[in-house]
């Protein structure tokens, strides 16, 4: 697969992400502790866990939106919470961020969502914007008609194609995914699952993939890390992951859905190798 | 260096450096210099040494879909070259969408229209309304079982309790200014007393319950439509019917009740105040004693001037709550949308108030109470 010689090649480089001894805490309750995770050039890092283990926390943690009780967090080679408000906002402009309620722009059409930021940073014309924004739209598998819809009118599965449109908008650097298949048909999740790698393959970014869905771990994650007693259990390879001693790890990767997604990966593989 | 991107030998094409959104302005005004040459020439992207999905738009834009699809296929390496795909195929629907109706008259007769219509659906939506919250309020009225009390004591708390000292203090200030106002006019006819009949007879009559009911309004409507949009756009609304229960008698209800609890109370405050205000003005610079002022008070205003104005509070504190919790339910998902019913119900609550505070002035005097 292209995916695994990509991640094989650069896997010598610095990570553009580096966590490292993580705290994070909402009063008393204990999200992370202790907590590493580091994020290599080009590769889909899958991040796993049960509801409610902190994948989420993790993310705005990384992203900047939470200060972290303790602990550092290195991206594209600087510090951010050492950075000042300029600095910051220069390393901010090479994410991009799909959140788990897609939080579009509620005021704003779809074209408009993508635009927003091609117009802000890339200093395109507005028409310019536009137009790309409607590629970009229809990359994510949206039909044209729906770039003029405002996102209270749309169905989950469009928000979450929007949302990705958005994230994809400048051709960022590194991007963060939150629960990117959850309420999409499995059609379109095997498609976003393709569009993902394909994307990555030609601009090689870096992706932080937090997911239930354990056909995108099989179709499109290099490494996965598990999220489990506030701290990152395991991060490596899918087949690595999967023997680790652990019981949810085991319940997850070899129960009923685990298995079945195994069986379909090994099928499509070794029917491409015919 | 504008043919950085484009080179031409011997009539072929070649494409070359960065193709990426940085350079979009440059390489948007060479694709369209080259697009006609592009359409019957050979063209090859082997130069390319970056690749974004802008500039894969620009390379499809340039070349047609299908004859991208194949040069990507001959000339690029095959990351790229899935990228190129993909942006084309993303290119082949249609993608632009049909401009808007520009004719400007008839924007503007169709906006004048929308809003006469949407001006009258807004009345009959508040009448039905109010009769849905009528009826609501009754069909409940003997069944204390279902009263909200812990609901309606928290509102009457937060709308009627917190706004005491902002009532008191504004209603204090203008029957301050009423006083002196009444001062200056009556001195030239050397009736400086009647002072204590004006203040009195405003704010027992209108002040007081007014003043309260403009405060409640902007405290206490824009809260009530805010938190009703919130729950609205969060879909908490629709949860609520979903599972069988009644949103008029669960959210509604309590809130329009503290309201008819709060403003009455709230009036007295501003009538109580004003007085004050009004004492303070002619005690401290109009030479009137306070006992002067009371013995005034006894004898000149009737009981009926306070009741009159007491009797306006239920009617307003209805028609704030109500339009406060019905611009809440109108609210769409967006954020814009919370913005402007929470304007719109401030707008209207207090214009409904003024409006019935005028009729009720007609009436009460044709009745001569
Ligand atoms: N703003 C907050 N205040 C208090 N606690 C919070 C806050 N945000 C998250 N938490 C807690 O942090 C923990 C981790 O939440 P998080 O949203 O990261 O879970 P998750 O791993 O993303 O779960 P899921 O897979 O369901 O999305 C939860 O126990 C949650 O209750
Ligand atoms: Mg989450």
């Amino acid at each position: 697969m292209v995916a695994t010689t990509q991640a094989e090649n650069e896997q010598d480089e610095q990570p553009v992400i580096t966590v490292k001894g993580l705290v994070n805490r909402f009063g008393s309750v204990i999200v992370h502790e202790d907590l590493d995770l580091t994020l290599k050039q080009g590769e889909i890092l899958g991040v796993v866990g049960g509801s409610g283990t902190g994948k989420s926390v993790l993310l705005r943690s990384i992203v900047g939106l939470k200060r972290p009780n303790g602990g550092t967090i290195d991206v594209l080679g600087s510090r951010l919470n050492e950075l000042n408000e300029q600095q910051r906002s220069q390393v901010e402009r090479r994410f991009g961020v799909l959140f788990q309620r897609g939080a579009l722009f509620s005021s704003l059409n779809l074209q408009e969502n993508v635009a927003l930021p091609l117009i802000e940073h890339a200093k395109l014309s507005r028409k310019d914007a536009e137009y790309l924004a409607r590629i970009k739209l229809s990359l994510v598998g949206l039909p044209a008609k729906a770039a003029l819809q405002f996102p209270e009118s749309l169905s989950g599965g469009m928000v979450k194609r929007a949302a990705l449109a958005r994230a994809l908008a400048l051709d960022p650097d590194i991007l963060f995914l939150d629960e990117p298949t959850a309420g999409l048909d499995p059609i379109g999740a095997a498609a976003f699952d393709q569009l993902l790698v394909t994307l990555r393959d030609a601009l090689g970014f870096s992706v932080f993939l937090v997911t239930h869905d354990l056909d995108t771990l099989y179709a499109a994650c290099d490494r996965v890390a598990v999220l489990s007693q506030k701290r990152v259990l395991v991060a490596d390879t899918l087949e690595n992951v999967a023997n680790t001693d652990d019981e949810w790890v085991q319940a997850y990767f070899n129960g009923p859905r685990g298995r079945a997604a195994q069986y379909a990966a090994n099928a499509s593989t070794s029917g491409l190798k015919e | 260096m504008p043919n950085e991107w484009i080179t031409r030998e011997s009539g072929n094409l070649s494409l070359q450096h960065e193709w990426t959104l940085v350079h979009y302005q440059a390489l948007t005004s060479l694709v369209a210099r080259y697009g006609d040459t592009a359409k019957n020439h050979a063209v090859s992207l082997g130069g390319i040494t970056q690749l974004d999905t802008a500039g894969a738009a620009l390379i499809v834009k340039l070349l047609g879909i299908e004859n991208a699809k194949q040069q990507a296929a001959n000339s690029l390496p095959t990351k790229q070259q899935a990228l190129l795909v993909r942006v084309a195929e993303a290119m082949e629907t249609p993608l632009d969408v049909e401009p808007a109706n520009n004719n400007r008259i008839v924007d503007a007769l169709a906006t004048v229209g929308q809003q006469m219509v949407g001006l009258w659906s807004q009345q009959r939506q508040l009448l039905a309304f109010i009769g849905l919250v009528l009826a609501t309020l009754f069909s409940l009225l003997f069944r204390p079982h279902r009263w909200r009390f812990t609901a309606t004591i928290a509102h009457i708390h937060s709308s009627g309790l917190n706004a005491v000292p902002i009532v008191a203090l504004l209603t204090f200030m203008v029957g301050a200014v009423v006083a002196f106002l009444g001062a200056t006019v009556l001195q030239d006819f050397g009736a400086t007393v009647y002072t204590i009949d004006l203040v009195a007879f405003s704010f027992l009559r209108e002040f007081g319950v007014l003043l309260a009911a403009i405060l409640l309004a902007g405290r206490t409507a824009s809260a009530f439509t805010a938190q009703l949009g919130a729950m609205k756009s969060n879909e908490e609304i629709d949860a609520l019917q979903a599972q069988g229960l009644d949103p008029i008698e669960l959210l509604v209800l309590p809130r329009v009740i503290a309201l008819l609890i709060s403003l009455p109370l709230l009036a007295f405050v501003g009538m109580l105040s004003g007085l004050v205000g009004g004492a303070m003005v002619a005690t401290l610079s109009l030479d009137i004693s306070i006992s002067q002022f009371m013995t005034t008070l006894q004898k000149d205003v009737s009981v009926s001037h306070f009741l009159v104005g007491l009797s306006k509070a239920p009617v307003f504190a209805f028609v704030i709550g109500v339009i406060g919790c019905l611009e809440g339910f109108k609210v769409s998902g967006s954020a814009q949308s919370v913005g402007s019913h929470t304007t719109s119900s401030v707008v209207q609550s207090i214009f409904m108030v003024i409006l019935i505070d005028a009729l009720a002035a007609l009436f009460f005097m044709e009745l001569g109470w």
